[in-house]
């Protein structure tokens, strides 16, 4: 829980989450920095998916689930896994990019708009403006700029995902969630990937979980080691990988569990 | 026995067959190459069946249409084969099938697609778990029982709102045939929208989407092709169906496209004819094979369709 200098996003405070009776995220705090990025690491079952979906209230889909503490966002103080915030305010806040591209059977062009759709915009101008707009963002407009009209299915992998990721920055959101956003891709398309990532940190705070430790080194700026649902060191990422502080996160970080 | 002549055999064959597994291989040989023919008979006796119906229809057509114009078959408004001046114009029966199709279509496709997006996107496992075998259950209910249900209840509740309207009329016998379908459209198209992915659907909940624009604007354009068919399949039972229309839809051809009106269906005709006493090879008894064709060609031409959607709209997730 590093001492952070630069103006704050979001502060997690005292979270705990549960599946029906089973503890998953336990009392977990840490400040996520405006514009950094913020990676999520530990091994499988560690809980760092949990708490990244905590941020849009995913959970709140699967029935007996239940979070405890607060996850304010800043500026306005709103508590993200509050009972009485609405969790469709704040998924069009908080934007989450998925595992596995998941573009919707759709043209790319209406991929690229559904946000704004389900937002009730139906100006067909103001449309094409964010379209372009988001596909820039995500380096995928001089690709795809001859085939808006084309089904997304008929892009590649890394395609799909950029795609997703043009999709979330469409709507301008303020955190966007990436969980484990490029384990489904090859190697080359998972560069792009995070290249793509580090460069949209400029307008939009990041939260990574990622399998991979050296892609938490090469993007992000601060790290955070999970372990069986406690947050057991949380760091600038250079310190975390080459001076942590706990032996548990010395370990996972020169690869003898996980 | 049975289990070490296979392993010997399986362990054996890759290499050269060792002197001793001879005979049992060729046993082997015999009892797969007779197990292939069976099950090759089994397959081969439901396109015999199929071919043996459609050749039947031919050509007991084709005795009908030496006697009658085709132009006349397709023209003439009236039918009345039984008749001493006998008219053999097809148009009355389309018609009255056509009429009955697209009232039960237009109950059953509204009902059925909404109880299957109430079912697979907003209903509980349990309350899924106990209403989808109830739904399945009105599938069991006879059809002539559905037939008196629309003579005698659903009738008079319309003739409420349409006086004029006689007892028998196409409207109730499209109404009642419509929720005897629903059940088949709800629970296919249930079916396949439950088998879109659930990362579609955290797709559009993560952009900020209600429940019912997920269930509008993904599911549903994803599984599409599943809902046509369902689709597709109501329209056939809807065309195929005879009880309830040769019940409650008043047997008489009427070429009219007005669903208050009692007429005749090429499905209720037939059983009309059939059961009547009408000698076999005149020329009335052959109509029911002309009929019987024509209600052929319509669903034959309905499944062509359906496939085509199936393959226009399958997605690959």
């Amino acid at each position: 829980m590093h001492p952070s200098t630069n103006p704050l996003k979001a502060r997690v405070q005292n979270v705990n989450f549960f599946y029906g009776t089973n503890h998953v995220v336990k009392n977990v705090s840490m400040d996520i920095e405006q514009n950094k990025i913020t990676a999520l690491i530990g091994p499988s079952g560690c809980g760092k998916t949990t708490l990244l979906r905590c941020f849009n209230r995913m959970h709140d889909l699967t029935p007996a689930t239940r979070y405890e503490g607060a996850i304010t966002l800043y500026p306005d103080n709103t508590n993200l896994i509050g009972t009485s915030v609405d969790p469709i305010e704040i998924r069009m806040r908080v934007g989450m990019v998925f595992q596995k591209p998941n573009p919707f059977p759709k043209s790319i062009f209406e991929n690229v708009v559904y946000g704004l759709r389900v937002r009730g915009e139906k100006n067909r101008a103001l449309l094409e403006e964010q379209a372009e707009k988001a596909l820039r963002g995500s380096a995928l407009w001089n690709e795809v700029k001859d085939r808006l009209g084309k089904p997304a299915y008929d892009l590649s992998g890394g395609q799909q995902q950029r795609l997703c990721i043009a999709r979330a920055l469409a709507v301008e959101p303020e955190i966007l969630l990436f969980d484990e956003p490029t384990s489904a891709l090859d190697p080359i398309a998972t560069r792009a990937i995070e290249e793509l990532v580090a460069e949209i940190k400029q307008r939009v705070t990041i939260l990574i979980v990622t399998h991979n430790m050296q892609q938490a080194q090469r993007i992000s700026d601060s790290t955070a080691f999970m372990y069986l649902g406690n947050l057991i060191e949380f760091a600038r990422t250079e310190d975390l990988f080459h001076r942590p502080q706990n032996k548990l996160t010395a370990d996972y970080v020169s690869g003898q569990f996980g | 026995m049975q289990f070490e002549s296979t392993t010997t055999l399986e362990t054996a064959e890759p290499m050269v067959t060792p002197l001793h597994a001879a005979p049992l291989l060729r046993r082997k040989r015999t009892k797969e190459s007779i197990i292939t023919m069976v099950l090759f008979l089994a397959a081969f006796s439901s396109v015999l069946v199929t071919a043996g119906i459609v050749g039947t229809l031919l050509v007991e057509s084709l005795t009908f249409f030496q006697h009658i114009r085709l132009v006349d078959f397709f023209t003439d408004t009236q039918w009345t084969p039984l008749f001493s001046d006998p008219h053999y114009g097809i148009l009355p029966l389309v018609s009255g099938t056509l009429v009955t199709t697209c009232v039960a279509l237009a109950v059953s496709i509204p009902m059925g697609t909404a109880i299957a997006i109430f079912l697979s996107e907003y209903a509980s496992k349990k309350w899924r778990e106990t209403l989808k075998p109830i739904l399945e259950l009105l599938s069991a209910v006879p059809t002539v029982v559905y037939g008196y249900f629309a003579l005698l209840f659903v009738s008079p509740l319309m003739q409420k709102i349409f006086p004029e309207m006689g007892m028998f009329n196409m409207l109730s016998a499209g109404i009642v045939m419509g929720i005897m379908i629903v059940p088949y459209v709800g629970s296919l198209s249930e079916d396949a929208m439950r088998a879109v992915p659930i990362s579609l659907r955290e797709g559009s909940y993560a952009m900020g989407s209600t429940r019912l624009q997920t269930a509008l604007r993904v599911v549903f354009p994803s599984a599409l092709s599943g809902i046509s068919a369902a689709y597709v399949l109501a329209l056939s039972r809807a065309v195929g169906e005879t009880m309830i229309v040769a019940v409650a839809a008043g047997m008489q051809p009427n070429l009219t496209w007005n669903p208050t009106e009692p007429a005749s269906t090429l499905t209720a005709y037939i059983v009309q004819v059939s059961l009547g006493d009408v000698p076999h090879g005149s020329i009335g008894y052959q109509t029911i094979f002309a009929a019987g064709l024509t209600l052929f060609v319509m669903t034959f031409s309905f499944n062509l369709v359906s496939f085509w959607l199936r393959r226009r709209y399958r997605q690959a997730y």
